[in-house]
């Protein structure tokens, strides 16, 4: 794949495994490098899928292995959508802590969901929040040197 | 001392240095070990200065981040001192977007942290 106007596609339903949810992690990065993605955003996009990934196979499906998680990517060399399914009863994605106030600051979990909302264009949950979708629009890099 | 094997230890200047194994720090079994490993320098090596150098790591999911909250809990509980240096543009993005760098001393190089360690 080497130009804008080619597609990268991914649909597939595994169980609920981290060792295959990686696998098929490392299958998308390797796509976004062939279509030419690089940098901040590739480390955003992968920061991004690890947590939904893991976050569906452990706190969606509680890891049981008959429970499936369903994963479709779409890559161009423009914009990327990721869009993670599970089998789990979902959460109330609309009342999430924010892991940034001072309380919960040096608290070790609930970072995920900021982390995908911050580092993608766009992450939002369907109503029962088992389904995450998330778009990524290239971003226009600036080159070493010509940062001033 | 205990063995270690998803990370190395050194000392400079009285200060534990420590440098992480994995490139890239996703695997959640390696995750486990690791924040045992580095809880381990606190709980039994007890050392009251560590340093943790990212120089190789290219990626770090936010599980490897709760160790660091772990790790960073346990130092101030036994009223010692944590500091992280070394860490790429991106994973020191991560900490600006959750503020953990208002919970973390981050320096920019191995020279730095040493040298705050002594102020």
């Amino acid at each position: 794949m080497t130009s804008a106007e080619e597609h990268w596609s991914y649909d597939k339903i595994l169980p609920s495994d981290l060792e295959l949810g990686h696998a098929a992690i490392e299958e998308l990065m390797a796509a976004l490098g062939a279509a030419g993605w690089q940098g901040m955003d590739l480390f955003r996009i992968q920061m991004a899928i690890e947590e939904a990934v893991v976050n569906a196979i452990e706190h969606g499906n509680k890891r049981q292995f008959d429970k499936k998680v369903r994963l479709v990517f779409h890559v161009t060399g423009e914009k990327t959508t990721l869009e993670i399914t599970d089998e789990g009863a979902g959460f109330d994605h609309r009342n999430v802590a924010d892991p940034t106030v001072e309380e919960l600051l040096d608290k070790p979990r609930g970072r995920g969901v900021m982390l995908m909302r911050e580092l993608m264009n766009e992450a939002f949950f369907n109503e029962l929040g088992n389904q995450v979708t998330m778009i990524k629009i290239r971003s226009v890099e600036i080159p070493e040197g010509d940062a001033s | 001392m205990a063995t270690h094997r998803r990370i190395t230890v050194g000392d400079s200047g009285g200060v534990c240095v420590v440098r992480f194994v994995d490139k890239k720090i996703v695997d959640s079994g390696s995750i486990e070990q690791l924040g045992e490993e580095m809880n381990s320098l606190v709980t039994v090596d007890k050392h009251g200065m560590i340093l943790l150098n990212f120089d190789g790591v290219e990626f770090m999911s936010s599980a490897a981040l709760n160790k660091l909250i772990s790790l960073n809990s346990k130092v101030k509980a036994a009223g010692g001192k944590l500091k992280l240096c070394c860490l790429r543009a991106e994973i020191k993005e991560v900490f600006t977007i959750t503020r953990l760098d208002r919970v973390f001393d981050l320096r920019k190089t191995e020279a730095d942290a040493i040298t705050a360690f002594k102020l």
